[in-house]
């Protein structure tokens, strides 16, 4: 894809980080109002579909370094919910060892929640580097098409 | 009140569904399946499901969208390239 005009480069320029903030914020206060890990990561992908469509793949694709998404965000988000379920194993598989009852005061910096609160967050991780990354790979798949010649395709209906 | 409102939305959800398979263009249809999308998220929002509105708005009306119309401009690359005359 070629890169659009100014108007539309600025605009998105803008908007790419208002998404990013406000997928942050259903990320971070999923625990208690609508929204959650899911929704908010699939809010936080669309800062990379903004650049995409304003810059085109060739620009954001030489900006963007994938290991980055798959590792730090894909990896670390599945890691760290995976371990904050085995962190409650002494009495059961995904036990909410932090949480505080109704009406008692949160002991430190944990939300009454306990664990929902974390585990929102590192789902919120994994699904922005997950969908980031088909979006990514879905362009260089664009640019595969065309720099080099397809073969013939065979058994398809039209 | 909440009444007209609900019939507005679901006569939308039907229209925008008509005219995802009526346009002959398909990045005309894919606009049309994201309109269709988003007006499917107002109405969970109706039916007090806040939770999946915010989910079929993100991703059936941004990324589905965007993956639509990805696929779409590689075959249509790919039939430049090969010569189908088809449109």
């Amino acid at each position: 894809m070629n890169p659009l005009s100014l108007i539309v480069r600025v605009g998105c320029d803008i908007f790419a980080w208002f998404m990013l903030v406000f997928g942050t914020n259903v990320i971070i206060h999923g625990y208690m109002s609508p929204g959650g890990g899911f929704q908010g990561g699939a809010i936080a992908a669309t800062f990379i579909v903004f650049l995409l469509v304003a810059y085109g793949s060739r620009r954001v694709h030489s900006w963007v370094n994938e290991g980055i998404y798959d590792v730090l965000f894909d990896e670390l988000g599945l890691l760290s919910f995976i371990i904050l379920a085995f962190l409650g194993l002494p009495t059961s598989f995904f036990f909410n060892y932090l949480a505080t009852p109704l009406g008692v005061a949160s002991p430190w910096f944990t939300p009454g929640a306990g664990t929902i609160f974390f585990m929102s967050i590192a789902v919120g991780i994994e699904v922005t580097g997950a969908l980031s990354l088909v979006i990514l790979n879905m362009h260089r798949g664009i640019r595969l098409f065309s720099e080099s010649p397809m073969e013939e395709e065979l058994g398809h209906d039209r | 009140m909440i009444d007209l409102m609900h019939t507005a939305v679901l006569i939308m959800l039907l229209l925008s569904a008509f005219f995802v398979l009526w346009l002959k263009e398909l990045i005309a249809s894919a606009i049309a399946l994201a309109a269709f999308s988003l007006t499917l998220a107002v109405e969970f929002y109706i039916l007090q499901a806040p939770d999946v509105a915010i989910a079929e708005a993100a991703i059936g009306a941004a990324l589905s969208t965007t993956i639509f119309i990805i696929a779409i401009r590689a075959c249509s690359t790919v039939r430049k390239i090969q010569g189908d005359g088809r449109k």
